[in-house]
């Protein structure tokens, strides 16, 4: 049976109560997008400052909501700053098949049971072999369904934030 | 702590009655505090519910043989003990629903789209659930009636200094009787009163109110009310839509099809009398007698007792974890135990709701995170979502410790 410790790693307790990047960003020329999952009132405000070569310069986050969707969030912005948005894109399909969500099957919804991960390097089948370094810590919400959308609430603001700013850029 | 006020209900003795709550979870007792959600189901509503699938179970209204009409008169039955229930004066008045969501759909959409023309006024409360505001605002989107709203006084309870100029031109009132968040009760008379006073329909959402404390729809002046089963120890798929038969008779059908219909040819149809007006379909038999079975649980105990029960529940809730956790815990809505209902929102130090029935699901406590179908009420709390205990028959002052102790592991396991 679950217990509370595979939900509330200490790495996530320390982002939940020092959250890394918040604050705000001057838009422009950094976009903002907000998040916000319907079902509990967990709220993200993300800035996102991309240069031309596609790369997240810099990146602040805002909001409130449940220890989970908080430290996701955090984790999320030290993991994505300085990366390029083909690593991100690499990044959030890591993240989101360790939640046992794939693109395949329905649009952002919790996926099929299990998945062929091996947990050292984070290498899941049709998925980039990626490190998800902090993040892995993340990996017993799947045991809390529930919580899976409070995990992911960063990441999909993330990826709307990000074709905001691809879009802007065509 | 003993407990201050009487309670005439051994909540203990009560739990026996009802067998989901011998269970255990994550290896301890389930202590359930989620009744505003739905209510566990006694035994003789089960029993009830298998025996008609066992004995009688046939299609109602239109059979000539024995079990048909055996089970026709069990769901006819089960209209009389509601409308006993809820002192309606005639069977015609009550109406069955798949739940009160649905009830107050078929106001909306029937009463409503009859009734109302675009600038016509209806009033609201920031206080209802979203099954009394949705559907108002669908219609708002269809035809263009104006919404008012009734504001809070900053204690849990309706603001009503500016009641009547609110009502003024106003075609319908729609207000809840009992808030799923806060626990209070409304004044209900006072507002059906001022409502007619302005010319208005009063719809009124029982939804809280029917489970836990006698209801005499005459007393209320109630035109329209809503409530379901399955929050007052009944099964899920069939709610009630009580109507004053006046009301109900002018108002067009909501659903077409089977039982609802005198005559149908290919250039038309004709409806039937009431209630079946508005039961198109094969109705929930099983569920309406699980319902039935209900009524009279509920009436076996007494609905006079059930509210004491919880009074003093409440009362001590109120009492015992206050000393306990002082400011840690603020519990939303009225002080009292008088003016609410075994509902309580609360805040426990600066933990999400989320993660406070994390730790609570742990230990067996069974409490409800969210925003409770009310967000206009959540942002006038001022928050995203509350954590909310709710008391039924079934509980006793062991849950409300349970809960305490439940609270202090999360407190701990959150400390800093």
């Amino acid at each position: 049976m679950p217990g509370l410790e595979d939900l509330y790693r200490e790495i996530i307790l320390d982002h939940y109560r020092n959250p890394r990047n918040r604050g705000e960003l001057e838009v422009p020329p950094a976009h903002r997008v907000e998040g916000f999952n319907p079902l509990c009132g967990d709220e993200i405000v993300l800035y996102l400052d991309v240069d031309d070569s596609g790369t997240v310069r810099d990146i602040r986050i805002s909001g409130q909501g449940c220890s989970i969707s908080q430290s996701s969030a955090s984790m999320m912005t030290s993991a994505v700053k300085g990366r390029t948005i083909d690593e991100i894109r690499d990044l959030t399909k890591a993240f989101k098949a360790m939640m046992s969500i794939h693109e395949s099957s329905l649009e952002g919804g919790e996926g099929a049971e299990g998945t062929n991960g091996d947990a050292a390097t984070g290498e899941i089948d049709g998925v980039p072999d990626v490190k998800l370094g902090d993040l892995e810590a993340l990996r017993g919400v799947v045991k809390f369904p529930v919580r899976i959308k409070c995990a992911t609430l960063a990441w999909n603001t993330l990826a709307q934030g990000l074709e905001d700013a691809a879009a802007e850029k065509a | 702590m003993a407990m201050t006020s009487t309670d005439p209900l051994d909540g203990t003795a009560v739990k026996a009655d009802f067998p989901l709550l011998a269970r255990q979870v994550h290896g301890k007792p389930i202590v359930y505090l989620d009744s505003a959600a739905t209510s566990q189901k006694p035994s003789v509503v089960l029993e009830a519910m298998d025996r008609y699938y066992e004995t009688i179970n046939a299609n109602v209204h239109r059979g000539v043989y024995a079990i048909a009409e055996e089970a026709t008169n069990a769901l006819e039955a089960t209209r009389g003990k509601v409308r006993r229930f809820v002192n309606a004066r005639s069977d015609a008045e009550i109406v069955f629903t798949k739940n009160a969501t649905e009830s107050l759909n078929l106001v909306v959409q029937s009463w409503g789209r009859a009734n109302l023309a675009e600038g016509d006024v209806v009033v609201l409360s920031h206080m209802e659930h979203h099954a009394n505001i949705v559907p108002w605002h669908i219609l708002r989107e269809q035809i263009g009636i104006e919404l008012r709203w009734i504001p809070l006084d900053g204690h849990g309870r309706l603001d009503l200094t500016d009641l009547d100029r609110l009502l003024d031109g106003a075609k319908a009132l729609g207000v809840t009787a009992m808030s799923n968040v806060l626990g209070t009760f409304t004044p209900v008379r006072r507002l059906t009163d001022a409502a007619h006073a302005a010319g208005a329909v009063a719809v009124i959402d029982a939804c809280q109110s029917v489970p836990h404390a006698a209801t005499d729809v005459q007393e209320m002046g109630a035109d329209l009310l809503a409530f379901s089963a399955h929050k007052m120890c009944g099964p899920t798929g069939i709610g009630v839509l009580y109507g004053r038969e006046e009301l109900l008779d002018a108002m067009p059908p909501f659903l077409g099809g089977g039982e609802m219909i005198r005559d149908v040819t290919v250039d038309g149809f004709t409806p039937n009398d009431l209630p079946w007006k508005f039961e198109a379909g094969t109705p929930p038999i099983a569920e309406a007698i699980g319902l039935g079975a209900a009524v009279d649980y509920l009436g076996s105990l007494g609905m006079d007792k059930v509210r004491a029960h919880e009074r003093a529940l409440t009362e001590y809730a109120l009492t015992s974890l206050g000393e306990r956790f002082g400011d840690d815990l603020r519990i939303h809505g009225p002080q009292n135990a008088e003016e609410r209902g075994g509902v309580m929102s609360f805040a426990f130090r600066d933990l999400h709701p989320h993660d406070i029935s994390q730790v609570l699901d742990q230990h067996a406590v069974c409490v409800r995170a969210g925003h409770h179908c009310a967000k206009p009420l959540m942002k006038i709390l001022g928050v995203g979502a509350t954590a909310r205990a709710s008391f039924y028959v079934y509980n006793d002052t062991s849950d409300v410790d349970a809960l305490g102790d439940a609270l202090d592991a999360a407190g701990e396991f959150f400390a800093f």
